[in-house]
C-alpha cells in the first residue's frame, strides 16, 4: 500500500500539480490573514520561500531580491479547495477541459479541485485515474484531485477496482450524478472504500421519486407546470447513506445538500457519532425554486433549487457546522444544451468563478455567516474530508494561497469566464468581493 | 391589453385585462353571427400556427379565428416537418419568423416552450397549450361561457374535476376564475392534485359529492389513460366510480348548474353520456365561443386599430 498524502512540505503523493517555484522569496505584506485551521485572523505578513510557507508573523522584513506584494485591505487565506467539480475531460471537451477548468479554478481562487468521475468514458479504472492526473499535471494551473467511480460505468451494478484506483491516485470514490439505487451494492462499495481508506461521496437521490422531475416539487412547480422532484427524494437517500455509514463504518460525505430534511438527518447522525460529513453549493444557499420563473434554464440543476424554507435550513446547517463544506458542483454545459425548452435542458451550473464573490457578497457582507466559517468550508474542511494536504497557512506547508479583495465590486459577465462554458445562474449579478491573486506552491497562477 | 405583445398564460394578466378580452370576444361573437362572418381587422398580417403536439379543436379554432379576421395563415405540424429531422424548437421558429410572420400560435408538449420562443423571437407569441403549464385561450373561453350564462363570475362556485396535476386547462381556469372572484374547488384523486395547489387560492378535495354541493359550474377534465400506466390511479373503472360525473351526483349541484368539458370526452369515464348530452351541458357552446375568444386575443395582441364595430 502506498502511503497516503503527505502532510509535510513535500510534493503530494498523488493528484498534485508540480508547479515548481521559480526561486527566491515572496513577501505578502499587510494583508488580513485568515487561517481557520489555526484560528488566526489578524493583520500579518506571510513569507514564502521556495514554494513553501516560511513564516507568518507581523513585521517580517523583505529579503534582498525577493518580491513583495503589499496587500493592505486584502484577505490572505489558504488556497481554496473545491472538492466537487466536473471537468468533462475526457469526452466533452467542448464543455470544459482539465486545462480550462483548471484556469477557471485559478481565476476563482481555487488552488485545488476534486473532479468527479462522470466523464465519457467514466473514471472507473486505474488507467482513467492516471489519465486525468497526467492531463492535470501537464495542463492545469491548479492541483487536480481525482474522484473515482464506485461502480463500473456508474451503472450502480458491479463494483470498480477501488484499491487499484486508490493506488493510481484517486482520493475519493463517488458515482456522483447518480445514486447507487441498489443498497447492497452501495454497502459493498462503502466496505471497499473503508478498506482502501477513501471517503465515499454520495449523490443522494431516490431516482424513483425524482424520475422525470426538472425542478423542486412545490408551489412553483405547480404554477409553472413542470414536473417536480420532491425534497423526499434527497432525504430518503440521505437516510439510507447514514444507515450504511453506521453499518460499514465508512466515512460518507453527502454531496450538494439541498434540503432541510437532509440537514436534519446529518445533524442527528453527527450527534450519534456516525462518520458522516456534508457539503452544499452556493446556489442552494442563495437561490430558491422561485428563480425558475420564466423557465430560465440557467436555474436548472440537480438537485434542484429548493424552497425558501429549505434554503434557510441549509444555511442554518452551514452556520452550526452540520454542513462542513461549500463546493460549487461546477457543471459546465454548452449553449445548445441550455438554450432549449426547460424540460429538455441539461441539469447543472458552473460555479468556480462565482463561488467566492457570491459567498462574500451574500453570506459574509450581509453578516449571515462569519468570514472564517466560509473560508473554513472551502479550505481546511474539504482538505480534511478528502484527506489531502492543504487548507492551511501553517509554516512548512506548501504555499497554496488565495488573495481576496473583499471590497472589489464587479458584475458577473460569463463572456469573461476562463471556463469554456457560460451556464451560470448569476449572470449580471453585482457582487462585492473578488479573488485578485491565486498561487500554487508560491507561483502565481492567476492575478487580476 | 395595450402594449402587451404575448399571451403566455392567464397568471400574468390582471382582472381588467381578462375582462377586456371577454368584452372584445363578445363583439366578435356578434361578428360570427353575421351572414358574412368576417372583418378586415388583421388584413395583411400573417399568423403561423405551430402545433408540435396533436390538436384538432384548438388548431381549427385558431385557424378559423385568424381567417375571420382576414389574416394570412400558415400551418405547421410536427409530424413530417423538420422537427422529425432533429431541428431544435428555436431553429424551427426562427426559420418561420424569417418568413416575415407577425404572430405565432404555439402548442408544445414542454411547459414554458412559448416563453422560450417569446424570448428568442421578435414576433408575438400566443400560447395554445404548453405541457402541463397553461392553455390560456381555453381558460378564457371557459370563463367567457360561464359569464355569458351567469352574467358574472364573482361569487360563483366552480368545481374542476379530474387530473388537476397534469391539466393546463385546469391551471388557466384557476387563474382566470380566481382573478374574477369565483370560488374554485378542485377535485380529483390525491395523486392527481398537485402540491401547493391551495396557494393558488382554491380549495382541494377528493370528495366529489361534497365538492358538488351548491356548485354553479362543473368543469370536467379528460382523464388520460397514460396516467394509469404511470401508476397514478389503479383503474379506469375505479376512477370512474369515484370521480365520474353522473346525473345522480349532479343533483347535489344547483339546479341551474353548467356542465363543461374541454374535450375530447371519454364518454362513460369522467362524464356519463346523459350528462355530456344533457340539458346542463354547454360543451358545444364552449367550442363556438372558442373562435370568438381567439379572435379577441389575436386582435388585442396585434395592436390593430381596426375596431370590430357591430354593423
Amino acid at each position: 500500500m502506498t502511503s497516503r498524502n503527505t502532510n509535510s512540505s513535500g510534493e503530494p503523493s498523488r493528484g498534485g500539480r508540480g508547479n515548481k517555484y521559480d526561486g527566491g522569496t515572496l513577501l505578502l505584506r499587510n494583508g488580513r490573514v485568515v487561517d481557520p485551521a489555526s484560528g488566526m485572523d489578524e493583520k500579518a505578513d506571510v513569507l514564502v520561500r521556495d514554494g513553501v510557507i516560511d513564516s507568518v508573523a507581523s513585521g517580517i522584513a523583505a529579503e534582498p531580491g525577493g518580491r513583495v506584494m503589499d496587500l493592505d485591505g486584502k484577505l490572505v487565506v489558504p488556497g481554496l479547495i473545491d472538492m466537487h467539480v466536473h471537468l468533462r475531460e475526457p469526452g466533452r471537451e467542448d464543455e470544459e477541459t482539465i486545462r480550462s477548468g483548471g484556469r477557471a479554478a485559478a481565476a476563482g481562487g481555487f488552488t485545488a479541485v476534486a473532479c468527479m468521475a462522470n466523464t465519457q468514458p467514466a473514471i472507473d479504472n486505474a488507467g482513467m485515474v492516471r489519465f486525468v492526473l497526467n492531463a492535470a499535471e501537464k495542463t492545469s494551473p491548479v492541483r487536480v484531485f481525482c474522484v473515482a467511480a464506485g461502480t463500473v460505468g456508474l451503472k450502480g451494478e458491479a463494483m470498480t477496482e477501488i484499491m487499484d484506483m486508490r493506488d493510481a491516485g484517486a482520493v475519493a470514490v463517488s458515482d456522483d450524478g447518480k445514486f447507487i439505487q441498489n443498497s447492497e451494492v452501495a454497502r459493498r462499495v462503502m466496505e471497499y472504500c473503508a478498506m482502501a481508506g477513501l471517503p465515499f461521496i454520495s449523490h443522494c437521490e431516490d431516482q424513483y421519486l425524482s424520475a422525470g422531475g426538472v425542478m423542486h416539487e412545490g408551489y412553483w412547480s405547480t404554477v409553472l407546470g413542470l414536473k417536480g422532484v420532491p425534497a423526499a427524494a434527497e432525504v430518503a437517500a440521505v437516510a439510507r447513506e447514514i444507515s450504511l455509514a453506521e453499518l460499514t463504518g465508512e466515512r460518507v460525505h453527502i454531496a450538494h445538500v439541498s434540503t432541510g430534511g437532509a440537514v436534519e438527518l446529518v445533524r442527528q447522525a453527527k450527534r450519534r457519532g456516525v462518520p458522516v460529513t456534508a457539503e452544499t453549493a452556493p446556489h442552494y444557499l442563495v437561490l430558491t425554486d422561485k428563480a425558475v420563473c420564466g423557465y430560465d434554464t440557467s436555474k436548472k440543476v440537480n438537485p434542484p433549487l429548493r424552497s425558501e424554507e429549505d434554503r434557510e435550513r441549509v444555511l442554518e446547517g452551514l452556520k452550526d457546522g452540520t454542513i462542513d463544506v461549500i463546493a460549487s458542483d461546477h457543471a459546465p454545459h454548452c449553449e445548445e444544451e441550455k438554450d432549449v425548452e426547460f424540460a429538455a435542458a441539461a441539469f447543472g451550473m458552473i460555479g468556480l468563478e462565482t463561488t467566492v464573490g457570491v459567498a462574500m457578497t451574500l453570506l459574509v457582507r450581509k453578516g449571515i455567516v462569519p468570514l472564517k466559517d466560509v473560508i473554513a468550508a472551502m479550505t481546511v474542511k474539504p482538505a480534511s474530508v478528502l484527506g489531502i494536504e492543504g487548507g492551511t497557512l501553517a509554516p512548512g506547508r506548501r504555499a497554496d494561497i488565495t488573495i481576496i479583495d473583499p471590497d472589489l465590486e464587479w458584475e458577473v459577465d460569463p463572456s469573461k469566464f476562463a471556463s469554456t462554458s457560460r451556464n451560470t445562474p448569476f449572470k449580471g449579478m453585482k457582487l462585492t468581493g473578488r479573488v485578485v491573486a491565486t498561487m500554487v506552491a508560491g507561483k502565481l497562477v492567476y492575478e487580476a | 391589453m395595450k402594449g402587451r405583445k404575448h399571451l403566455l398564460g392567464l397568471e400574468e394578466l390582471g382582472r381588467e385585462q381578462i375582462e377586456q378580452i371577454l368584452d372584445a370576444a363578445q363583439s366578435f361573437k356578434e361578428v360570427l353571427e353575421r351572414s358574412i362572418p368576417k372583418v378586415p381587422t388583421l388584413r395583411g398580417k400573417t399568423v403561423a400556427n405551430l402545433f408540435f403536439e396533436p390538436s384538432t379543436r384548438t388548431r381549427i379554432s385558431f385557424e378559423l379565428a385568424e381567417k375571420r379576421l382576414s389574416a394570412d395563415t400558415v400551418n405547421f405540424t410536427a409530424s413530417g416537418s423538420s422537427v422529425s429531422k432533429g431541428e431544435s424548437l428555436k431553429d424551427t421558429a426562427r426559420n418561420i419568423e424569417a418568413m416575415q410572420v407577425d404572430m405565432i400560435v404555439v402548442r408544445h408538449s414542454a411547459s414554458g416552450a412559448p416563453h422560450f420562443l417569446a424570448r428568442s423571437l421578435d414576433c408575438s407569441v400566443i400560447n395554445a397549450g404548453d405541457g402541463t403549464h397553461e392553455h390560456p385561450t381555453q381558460g378564457l373561453l371557459d370563463v367567457f361561457t360561464v359569464r355569458e350564462h351567469k352574467g358574472k363570475i364573482e361569487g360563483l362556485k366552480v368545481v374542476i374535476v379530474g387530473d388537476i396535476a397534469h391539466s393546463r386547462v385546469a391551471a388557466s381556469n384557476i387563474w382566470g376564475l380566481t382573478k374574477l372572484g369565483a370560488r374554485v374547488v378542485v377535485c380529483g384523486p390525491r395523486t392527481l392534485l398537485p402540491i401547493g395547489i391551495e396557494r393558488l387560492g382554491v380549495e382541494a378535495t377528493s370528495d366529489l359529492d361534497k365538492a358538488l354541493e351548491g356548485a354553479d359550474v362543473v368543469n370536467v377534465l379528460r382523464i388520460q389513460l397514460e396516467r394509469q400506466k404511470s401508476g397514478l390511479f389503479p383503474s379506469i373503472r375505479e376512477y370512474s366510480r369515484c370521480f365520474g360525473l353522473t346525473r345522480e351526483r349532479l343533483s347535489a349541484a344547483r339546479e341551474d348548474v353548467l356542465v363543461m368539458h374541454p374535450g375530447p370526452i371519454n364518454r362513460g369515464v369522467e362524464i356519463s353520456q346523459d350528462v355530456a348530452d344533457g340539458p346542463f351541458s354547454v360543451i358545444l357552446e364552449q367550442v363556438t365561443n372558442g373562435v370568438a375568444v381567439r379572435m379577441a386575443v389575436l386582435y388585442l395582441l396585434s395592436g390593430s386599430e381596426v375596431e370590430p364595430k357591430p354593423e
